[in-house]
């Protein structure tokens, strides 16, 4: 789970082009929108592709989405429960 | 009854080197564009974390024009009537390919939204209004070279009209590292006349 974990941050870093965060910037249960790191609507459809693209997951509901993105140890636990790659 | 216009300040990105007035500012030998750029805001304090994510085309007319504005030491909790008259010649080609690479395989078919929404050049200027609060006129112009005639036509109605206080024109082109911005901020405070010859010819001395 914690690899999962690193890779998510790093894999979001790059994805989403957060130039001013480093993985150790990021904590496991800080919140990705709003006051966390500041992701907006189209990060989140992004998040959407990299579930799909990586790890076999497809969200069709976006309230599923907000509850999956809250955090990256919310977003781990959800990969690791349904994913299929 | 017809204002007098004048050119108050202009700056170029090109041949990495970020000029404003003719004087330049920021310049680094690199050969990729990406670079150039990042390190160009850096140094010249755009202070603005969504810069990053921005497709090469908004950066280059993004920094060009945040330079002038900034330089125009504007009221920072007003919001600003300066029309915004931007062209090139490749449009958004260079996002466009990219896009185009993330849906030509079939059994790889992933866009990218993050992608998709700069597949058109004009979204630059949405770029540069929010930053800078501008709920003004603002259109891109498609053209084979740079159009003295056309931004001065256009800018000239706007300011004639009352429709804008200021406008902020110019030439945003990028394909690759082939890339040139030349922008110009035209008001009644100025030293420069705002004419066909005078555009041109600060368009070709930088």
């Amino acid at each position: 789970m914690s690899n999962l974990k690193q890779e998510l941050k790093e894999n979001i870093i790059e994805l989403l082009n957060l130039e001013e965060f480093s993985v150790e910037d990021i904590n496991d249960n800080d919140a990705l929108f709003g006051e966390g790191l500041g992701l907006d609507s189209i990060d989140a459809l992004e998040l959407m592709v990299m579930l799909d693209k990586d790890y076999g997951i497809k969200l069709t509901d976006p309230n599923e989405g907000r509850e999956i993105f809250q955090s990256i140890a919310v977003l781990a636990d959800y990969i690791e429960k349904n994913r299929s790659k | 009854m017809n204002k007098i216009n004048y050119i108050e300040s202009y700056c170029s990105i090109k041949n990495n080197v970020v000029s404003l007035n003719g004087e330049p500012v920021f310049s680094e030998e690199s050969p990729e564009f990406s670079e150039f750029i990042k390190q160009a805001s850096k140094q010249l304090n755009t202070n603005y974390p969504k810069f990053f994510k921005m497709d090469n085309l908004s950066k280059l007319a993004f920094l060009a024009a945040d330079i002038l504005l900034k330089n125009a030491d504007l009221p920072p909790t007003k919001e600003h009537n300066i029309a915004l008259i931007f062209s090139n010649r490749a449009s958004s080609l260079e996002t466009d390919r990219k896009h185009q690479n993330t849906i030509s395989d079939p059994d790889n078919y992933y866009p990218s939204p993050s992608l998709f929404v700069y597949t058109l050049p004009n979204i630059c200027l949405g770029e540069i209004s929010i930053k800078h609060k501008l709920l003004s006129e603002n259109s891109f112009f498609i053209f084979d070279r740079f159009n003295a005639d056309h931004l001065l036509l256009n800018s000239s109605y706007l300011l004639n009209n009352n429709k804008a206080e200021k406008a902020l024109c110019g030439w945003v082109d990028l394909d690759g590292n082939d890339y040139n911005a030349f922008l110009y901020l035209v008001g009644e405070n100025g030293a420069i006349n705002h004419n066909t010859e005078e555009i041109t010819r600060l368009y070709n001395s930088l």
